[in-house]
């Protein structure tokens, strides 16, 4: 049996599979996998249709950090720490949203879990709503580009500063666009004691607007236009960054999904890829994501 | 050996003998000393290898041991009132995953308004999720109950929360004496926990799938399932408890003066006191006799249409409000013994937020409905005459 089987009922071109293959083939397997409930829930753990080879549970929406501590703390005053490692797979409205409780509890307590957030960068289990991961311009069902509005206002919000301010030895950021990133990552992070946590960028298809077969070029593009940087904290210091080779305008990444389209004829949509290039000018200075040339 | 301690004591002392691996839970008044005491035995070490984890909130707590039970471990977390309502959403989920969870409600009000004091507005909040529910009258009870609890809930017949209920303050902060049970003892009645089935990289197995329409239904018929039948294992573990402990605190109720007319029936602390009023008014030549609720999920459906059989009248004191309707223990009451009794049923609301029900007040309204000065239905007793203002 497969760590993450292949009766899945994702979408062609779905993130999460990938992301989540690769996290548990990274730890052979050695899993307890701890789920929120989200769009990873309903297409993997249908009654008689589970499709995970490893120990796996599922409460509610907003508590799966607060369920691997659970597990965590189980196996420790049992002495079945050697089994398995404790991964939380939890979306971003999951992570940042509703259960950013639970999250900032387990973080503070520094449980020995490694918390994965799925990124997708909004509800999208539901229908595409936003999410406190929304970027901000994206059109959503609860935040709808129209006349007046051009799609979300405000930021993305910078959960991996929330998480290096808990003090956890590790945080990173990756993206299914960079597979051997993620699994590299997931090999360094379980080597810490405590709690560690990686934000996977990680592309839906139909919340996104885009073809299956675009989901890791468009992945990638947004690493490469600087708005999702690539990062690694070790005790609450940067200790890498991926370089970003002649740094794309953030244009070529909005231009090919639906969620960004009316920015190219809204009103306001000039205005806001002009927050959206500016967010990764940040980024790019304040990570240094620009390769310099010789 | 008997010695006098604070109800709290009372129950985190059973609870370390009860030898649970996961103890976790977020303070909140009267529940926080019995948590304290928790925390004070596992930083002197005397909770062997469990883990103690404070948890940033209820819901937190809850959640906690969702993770922990599902991992195999035997739990135990304490709360009440805003702490238990905050629970629920989880609580509902750990019943539906069918995790023997055991907790202490020290039963308190909910807000608004604020109120600290007793009453069972927050364990009725409850009722329909799937968790057992025994309301304790001291701390004897409360502290015997423990392992019995542990006993029930992981039976395999069973696996559902259980959740013992224990009026605040009442309870909780009274000095009574209690005769604290033995490590030896409570081992032999509470083996290990077994679980029937746990997350182990071993043998994978998911918890908590979703279930389409097409096989939902049969999972909540199961927990019904599983509540009948905790009726018949609590009956044999209340047995086997009073064997080995020596101390026989009933069935699913229990029954004072049986041949009487007139019952009054009444869950938790209140009870101690009714027990006096009703042997006076008793020797006074009154026809009255005491109902007390101890298990009130499973409801005690069959015990009771026995026992009210030939009643003529039958007081319910409620310590909550299903407002729109009644107090919910009358709610039931009535539906369990429809067409089993033709007694007139006098359901009262009293001791709301922890307002005080002194002797003299519980023995009027036993006399008042005994002299025909009650009519039947719903009332409040005890509050005060005031107008209320609608802007």
């Amino acid at each position: 049996m497969k760590y993450f089987g292949s009766g899945h009922g994702a979408c062609p071109g779905c993130g999460l599979p990938i992301a989540v293959k690769t996290v548990l083939n990274a730890l052979d397997g050695k899993v307890f996998a701890v789920n929120s409930t989200g769009c990873l829930e309903i297409i993997s753990s249908q009654y008689g249709k589970n499709a995970w080879g490893v120990p796996y549970i599922h409460s509610v929406f907003e508590n799966a950090a607060a369920v691997a501590a659970g597990v965590e703390a189980a196996l420790r005053a049992m002495k079945r720490k050697d089994e398995g490692h404790v991964v939380v797979f939890a979306g971003d409205g999951a992570t940042a949203d509703i259960g950013i409780g639970t999250l900032s509890g387990a973080f503070d307590r520094n449980h020995d879990i490694l918390y994965i957030c799925l990124d997708n960068e909004a509800y999208q289990n539901t229908g595409h709503q936003q999410s406190g991961l929304t970027p901000p311009g994206e059109s959503t069902t609860t935040t709808p580009a129209g006349k007046l509005m051009p799609g979300k206002v405000g930021r993305k919000k910078d959960m991996i500063s929330i998480a290096v301010a808990h003090g956890i030895p590790y945080v990173a950021s990756s993206s299914v666009g960079y597979v051997s990133d993620i699994r590299r990552k997931v090999k360094k992070a379980v080597k810490f004691e405590g709690a560690k946590y990686i934000q996977i960028h990680s592309p839906c298809v139909t919340g996104w607007g885009i073809d299956g077969s675009m989901a890791i070029k468009v992945a990638r593009l947004a690493v490469e236009t600087g708005l999702y940087p690539l990062v690694e904290f070790e005790y609450g210091k940067l200790t890498s960054v991926r370089k970003i080779k002649d740094r794309k305008p953030v244009e070529e990444y909005l231009k090919l999904q639906r969620r960004f389209r009316h920015l190219f004829t809204h009103e306001k949509g000039r205005e806001m890829i002009e927050l959206l290039q500016k967010f990764a000018d940040e980024n790019a200075e304040r990570y240094g994501l620009d390769l310099k040339k010789e | 050996m008997k010695k006098v301690v604070r109800g709290f004591y009372s129950v985190a002392y059973s609870v370390k003998l009860c030898k649970p691996n996961v103890i976790c839970a977020y303070p909140i008044t009267p529940q926080t000393e019995i948590v304290e005491n928790l925390a004070a035995m596992y930083a002197n070490g005397e909770l062997g290898d469990a883990e103690y984890i404070t948890a940033e909130s209820e819901f937190g707590a809850a959640s906690i041991l969702v993770g922990a039970s599902a991992a195999g471990a035997r739990v135990f977390t304490a709360t009440c009132s805003q702490g238990l309502i905050l629970m629920s959403e989880v609580l509902f989920n750990a019943a539906g995953m069918r995790l023997p969870i055991v907790l202490v409600n020290t039963n308190r009000a909910l807000s608004a308004p604020l109120s600290i004091w007793n009453d069972h507005q927050d364990s009725m909040a409850m009722r329909d999720a799937g968790i057992m529910q025994v309301y304790v009258e001291n701390n004897q009870e409360a502290h015997d109950m423990i392992p019995q609890a542990y006993k029930v809930a992981e039976n395999k017949k069973v696996l559902l929360p259980f959740m013992v209920c224990m009026d605040g303050y009442k309870l909780t902060h009274a000095y009574e004496p209690v005769d604290l049970l033995e490590q030896e003892m409570v081992d032999s009645f509470l083996p290990p926990y077994e679980p029937a089935a746990y997350l182990t990289t071993e043998k994978p197995l998911a918890f908590g799938c979703y279930a389409p329409p097409h096989i939902y239904m049969e999972f909540r018929v199961a927990m019904q399932q599983a509540m009948e039948r905790a009726k018949e294992v609590m009956l044999e573990v209340f047995k086997e408890w009073a064997e080995v402990s020596g101390r026989d605190w009933g069935g699913h109720i229990t029954l004072d003066f049986p041949e009487s007319k007139i019952f009054v029936v009444a869950m938790g602390s209140v009870v101690g006191l009714l027990r006096k009023v009703v042997e006076e008014l008793k020797s006074e030549g009154l026809s009255v006799g005491l109902i007390k609720i101890r298990t009130f999920r499973p409801f005690p459906v069959e015990e009771l249409r026995e026992a009210l059989k030939d009643a003529e009248k039958v007081i319910v004191l409620d310590r909550s409000v299903s407002f729109g309707y009644e107090g919910p223990v009358s709610i039931d009451l009535k539906s369990a013994i429809y067409g089993y009794s033709s007694a007139e049923i006098y359901s009262f609301a009293v001791g709301l937020g922890g307002r005080d029900m002194p002797k003299d007040f519980l023995a009027k309204i036993i006399r008042d409905v005994a002299e025909g000065k009650e009519k039947p239905g719903f009332a409040f007793k005890g509050h005060q005459e005031f107008e209320e203002v609608i802007p």
